[in-house]
């Protein structure tokens, strides 16, 4: 499955049925310097535009919504030491968490990279 | 007007340029039913002279601390602050300058809050410290929040032994931010089952060190307690001078220390401006309240500091901030930093055990009085009496004879069942001679109470 | 390189790294040491000691200094920052006008700063009458006919405001229902803190072309689960709000309170009293508005002023004057009304109620409303002088401060950041930057009544001057900025990285490592 995006900026990529979620080149751009990553424990349920985590930059702190609803799998915990992985590789490296996806149909909701990148250039 | 440089010639010009013809005209958004025609009903302008006269007025009716032997305490402590110390902040570059938020050109005050941090760390035993707070009360109101968040809990368990008005302060926090507080029944010696009421929802513990009453207690046993049941402890410390000959809350296993630096560098004031000083483990800095000042380098590779991590504070996390707090105590804290520089921590252990000494030889002097008990075993500057008769009659007796003598405990805590209990201070600040009018005042007083 | 782009300074390098006065200085933990003292102690007599089993082995680890080196160690701190002693500091919303010496002479008489706050009463009756006489002059400014003293600073005051408005709510059996509370969505950050901590939800509500509260969508907001509305006035903007009365009459018909933030109270004072215009508590800022000094960012003092809806349950503790003098209320069981709690220990920040007294009084009714018009003069003529080359979102006339967006700078590769660090080299403090939210990079300009015309031509002139200079690609003035403060841009995002919070022996960093 190609990546979807959510309007805050987040993409999540379905890797059979674990979801993959990361935030935008936009995203991190508009952020800044990337200091600390806030992230949601193994375990822990979320719902779909409910906050997962939270990403700081020197000037701005950020809610990461979740995308879909589901329970959290595994946190990226490399972004812990190296927060910066999330400017350098917002696409692959710099990715928040893993999560079991408990409604497939929340996926249609979201954007593909097109419709995204048509939102992003409206926003100027 | 002596504050106002513009002439009546710059205001003329300056309206032409804006292109109106009057002041009111800037003032066109006002509803008429706002717009006061006149002067408000105040007093009009006065001279410097004037003004003196009318604050010396003032002044010269309340009974100062250094003019009769004194020996109030509860929270608020009389030291000798070096004179140097005072003109250190009345400097125009510290005392009018803003918050260093263009570190460029403010790195004195970036310089000395970083200095003021690490002196708190190594005073508390605490690994990190923030840029301080308004007072130890609001401190300690904060630590409980912070402990909240980190557990998730929303009950704190608070000693009874904790000054009236910072748990007046955690109660009122409490009550508005929709948290519960529990704490044990207690009288002035025992010792308190804090243990006991920790239940699953409980986020901290909070004790005070000396307690309210003076007593001193090695809480290394309780915060392991504490802390096996998934709790915080909390440590107060409000007369920050103890820490100069008293084993650190951070070697006891708090998690998070609090305290009043109001002994270092700034005077009674009447209960304030002072400094609140809060540490804890480096495991929660990110939950911090207040400001933080770190070190970093600039563009030519020197060291520089800046405040950081303040994505945590209200500007810019709004509704999800650690706390609404804006400000520190900038002034109070450089006062802090520049007194405990002047003392280093050799001078802070010597007038340390000075102020311990005068009060053990109050103690003993007291002690030898008919009817006077002292009840507090172990102390550091201040302790508590008991006396055949209420405290509050007492002090007022006593302040007829021009002896300020303590504070009684049932001005903060009035169903307690402590009439009859006195807090009693003694610092570096009072004379030998001082401790014998006390104590000659006091029979006197207590002669005329048994008739 | 265009002829006329000054040459990038070539610094003197010096064997000491100071470069004349303006000097480099280490830490305190690198220039003292356990041995050097300024204080002169009496020795120890000899007692049996009562410390219990609680002694510390050794003493702390901190150094000292004699008094020279801790004094020269200080004012050479001092001569790094910028202060307003020393220049224009040109920060909206700050009000940094000058701090008269008068109120440092009053704060520091002993009568003011050597007394307890809990000595007998009978002993400290001019301090309680200093503090009911700075009362009198809060409430009649304002017409509010109560003010709560207690809260330490701005936002601890505008905290005492929505505890207030809390407690009334709750009075009236309607906590479980009232729970939204409208902001602006210009308002300062303290604003939606302040209503989360209290466990209220913040409800935005947006501004309109002309840069105040949309009337339509705030009235559209409005419903019986409203507590109050947290507006700021003049706005964060350096406007005033137009609709203010209507906007009050509407809430209180909802039956919600008003509060109202008083960071900008210096446009207005003695022209416009916050109680005229239907505001239920609005909190003071001393350190703004009465002149106490900023200290380098604190201490602040922050009366709440309340309407007759709240007096009642205005915080512990308050004066009260009587035949006998003056009393302090400091129990609930003492108190005739329902306060909502106590807020901090003791009494409030007396030292500042005397720094701002003084200042009431010298200044007086006729000259404090002088202040508000010189401050609202002074800053419309820094709009009408630079709005022909700056852009200004909203038309004027402003208050006590302008506002300008970073419209004029697109194209010119220079950002906002950079223009404010440019102005460092030339003298000045830069403005408020980024605040508030609403427009994009803004610039938040707030002279204040205390700076002469002069200063302000040249602060305008000036500013014309880098405009010019951005227009003209003359970026490297502004992205190498400052280059001649004591340091150049630091490195926010490695402090943040790494955050070294406190100074470590080399050692202590070594093992701290492994």
């Amino acid at each position: 499955m190609s990546k979807k995006f959510t309007k805050d900026h987040e993409w999540i990529s379905l890797e059979g049925d674990l979801a993959r979620i990361g935030i935008t080149d936009y995203a991190q751009e508009q952020l800044g310097d990337v200091v600390f990553v806030e992230l949601p424990e193994a375990g822990r349920q979320v719902e779909q535009g409910n906050d997962a985590a939270v990403v700081e930059s020197v000037k701005a702190a950020s809610e990461v919504y979740a995308p879909v609803s589901g329970e959290i799998v595994e946190p990226n915990v490399k972004l812990e030491d190296e927060p910066a992985l999330v400017n350098q590789d917002p696409a692959e490296g710099g990715w928040f968490f893993t999560m079991k996806v408990s409604n497939p149909d929340e996926l249609n909701d979201l954007m593909d990279e097109a419709a995204y990148a048509d939102y992003v250039k409206e926003l100027g | 007007m002596r504050y106002l440089p513009l002439t009546p010639t710059d205001r003329g010009a300056m309206l032409s340029r804006i292109g109106v013809n009057t002041i009111d005209d800037l003032f066109i958004d006002v509803p008429e039913a706002a717009r006061l025609d006149g002067p408000i009903n105040l007093p009009p302008h006065q001279s410097e002279m004037q003004v003196e006269r009318d604050l010396f007025a003032m002044a010269a009716q309340n009974k100062t601390a250094s003019t009769v032997p004194f020996f109030c305490g509860a929270g608020a402590y009389k030291h000798h602050v070096p004179a140097s110390v005072d003109h250190i902040i009345q400097r125009s570059e510290f005392l009018t300058s803003y918050t260093p938020y263009q570190p460029e050109i403010t790195q004195g005050t970036l310089q000395y809050l970083f200095e003021f941090q690490t002196q708190v760390c190594e005073l508390t035993g605490m690994p990190v410290a923030n840029a301080s707070m308004y007072d130890g009360s609001t401190a300690t109101g904060e630590a409980v929040l912070m402990a909240h968040r980190i557990t998730r809990k929303k009950r704190a368990v608070i000693s009874a032994r904790l000054h009236p008005h910072y748990r007046g302060v955690i109660d009122n926090l409490s009550d508005m931010g929709g948290f519960d507080v529990a704490s044990p029944a207690d009288s002035v010696n025992g010792v308190e089952d804090l243990i006991a009421l920790i239940d699953e929802d409980t986020s901290s513990v909070v004790v005070q060190y000396p307690d309210f009453f003076g007593n001193i207690m090695d809480y290394s046993t309780i915060a392991r307690e504490v802390q096996s049941r998934g709790c915080l402890l909390i440590v107060v410390v409000p007369e920050i001078i103890s820490l100069g000959l008293l084993k650190r809350p951070g070697d006891m296993g708090a998690d998070i220390v609090t305290g009043e630096g109001q002994s270092l560098g700034n005077g009674l004031n009447f209960g304030g401006p002072y400094v609140g000083l809060f540490a804890a483990k480096e495991k929660y800095l990110r939950q911090m309240p207040g400001r933080l000042c770190g070190e970093t380098v600039d563009a030519d590779g020197k060291r520089g500091f800046v405040l950081t991590l303040s994505t945590r504070e209200q500007h810019i996390r709004r509704d999800k901030a650690t706390s609404n707090i804006c400000t520190n105590s900038g002034l109070c804290s450089l006062a802090f930093t520049a007194h405990m520089t002047l003392l280093g921590g050799q001078g802070l252990r010597h007038l340390a055990a000075l102020n311990h000494a005068r009060a053990v030889h109050l103690a003993d002097k007291l002690e030898g009085i008919a009817g006077v008990e002292v009840v507090t075993p172990a102390f550091f500057n201040e302790f508590a009496i008991r006396l055949p008769a209420p405290a509050e009659q007492i002090v007022e007796a006593l302040a007829e004879k021009s002896v300020l003598g303590g504070v009684p405990v049932s001005r903060l805590m009035p169903d307690s069942d402590m009439d009859d209990v006195l807090l009693v201070a003694a610092t570096e600040a009072n004379t030998e001679a001082d401790l014998e009018i006390y104590e000659t005042a006091l029979r006197d007083v207590l002669k005329g109470v048994s008739a | 390189m265009n002829e006329m782009t000054p040459m990038k300074q070539d610094r003197k390098q010096t064997f000491t790294g100071h470069q004349a006065l303006i000097l480099e200085e280490k830490l305190i933990f690198e220039i003292g040491s356990a041995d050097k003292s300024g204080v002169d102690l009496e020795p120890v007599p000899e007692v049996n000691t009562r410390l219990g089993d609680c002694m510390a082995p050794a003493k702390p680890d901190l150094p000292g200094l004699s008094e020279p080196e801790a004094l020269r160690h200080f004012v050479r701190l001092s001569q790094k920052n910028h202060s307003i002693d020393a220049g224009l500091y040109p920060l909206g919303s700050c009000t940094m006008k000058h701090n008269p010496r008068l109120n440092e002479k009053m704060a520091r008489l002993p009568g003011f700063s050597d007394i307890h706050p809990l000595q007998p009463v009978s002993t400290v009756q001019g301090a309680l009458e200093l503090m009911d006489e700075l009362a009198h002059w809060l409430k009649t400014l304002t017409n509010m006919p109560a003010v709560a003293l207690s809260p330490k600073a701005g936002a601890h005051g505008e905290l005492c405001g929505m505890m207030a408005i809390r407690a009334a709510i709750e009075a009236r059996g309607e906590l479980e229902t009232r729970r939204r509370v409208l902001v602006p969505e210009s308002a300062h950050g303290t604003n939606p803190a302040t209503a989360a901590l209290l466990g209220f939800k913040v409800d935005e509500i947006p501004a309109n072309a002309d840069g105040r509260v949309d009337l339509a969508a705030f009235k559209d907001k409005l419903g019986d689960d409203v507590a109050a509305i947290m507006l700021t006035n003049p706005n964060t903007c350096g406007l005033f709000e137009r609709d203010i009365i209507e906007i009050a009459d509407a809430l209180h018909e909802a039956g919600g309170y008003f509060y109202c933030d008083g960071a900008n109270f210096n446009a207005i004072v003695g022209r416009v009293r916050p109680g005229d215009l239907g505001i239920d508590a609005m909190h003071i800022n001393l350190h703004k508005t009465f002149s106490t000094p900023h200290g380098g960012g604190g201490p602040g003092s922050g009366p709440t002023v309340l309407s007759d809806r709240l007096e009642a349950f205005a915080p512990l503790p308050y004066v009260v004057a009587g035949e006998n003098g003056f009393d302090l209320i400091e129990l609930e069981a003492q108190s005739a009304n329902q306060p909502f709690g106590r807020m901090v220990a003791f009494h409030g920040q007396m030292g500042m109620f005397v720094r701002a007294l003084s200042y009431m009084k010298s200044h007086g009714s006729d000259g404090l409303r002088q202040v508000a018009e010189d401050a609202v003069l002074n800053a419309n003529y820094v709009l009408a002088s630079l709005q022909d080359v700056m852009t200004a979102p909203f038309a004027g006339p402003c208050m006590h401060e302008a506002l300008f967006d970073d419209g004029f700078l697109k194209g010119t590769g220079v950002e906002t950041l950079d223009f404010a660090k440019a102005m460092i080299d030339e003298g000045y403090h830069p403005m408020t930057m980024y605040f508030p939210l609403v427009v994009h990079g803004a610039m938040l300009i707030e002279p204040t009544e205390t700076e002469s015309r002069d200063t302000l031509d040249l602060f305008i002139a000036t500013l014309r001057d880098l405009v010019r200079s951005a227009n003209a690609g003359e970026t490297e003035r502004f992205t190498n900025a400052p280059e001649l403060a004591p340091r150049s841009r630091l490195d926010e995002t490695r402090a943040a990285r790494q955050p070294i919070l406190r100074w470590q022996a080399a050692e202590e960093t070594a093992q701290a490592a492994e």
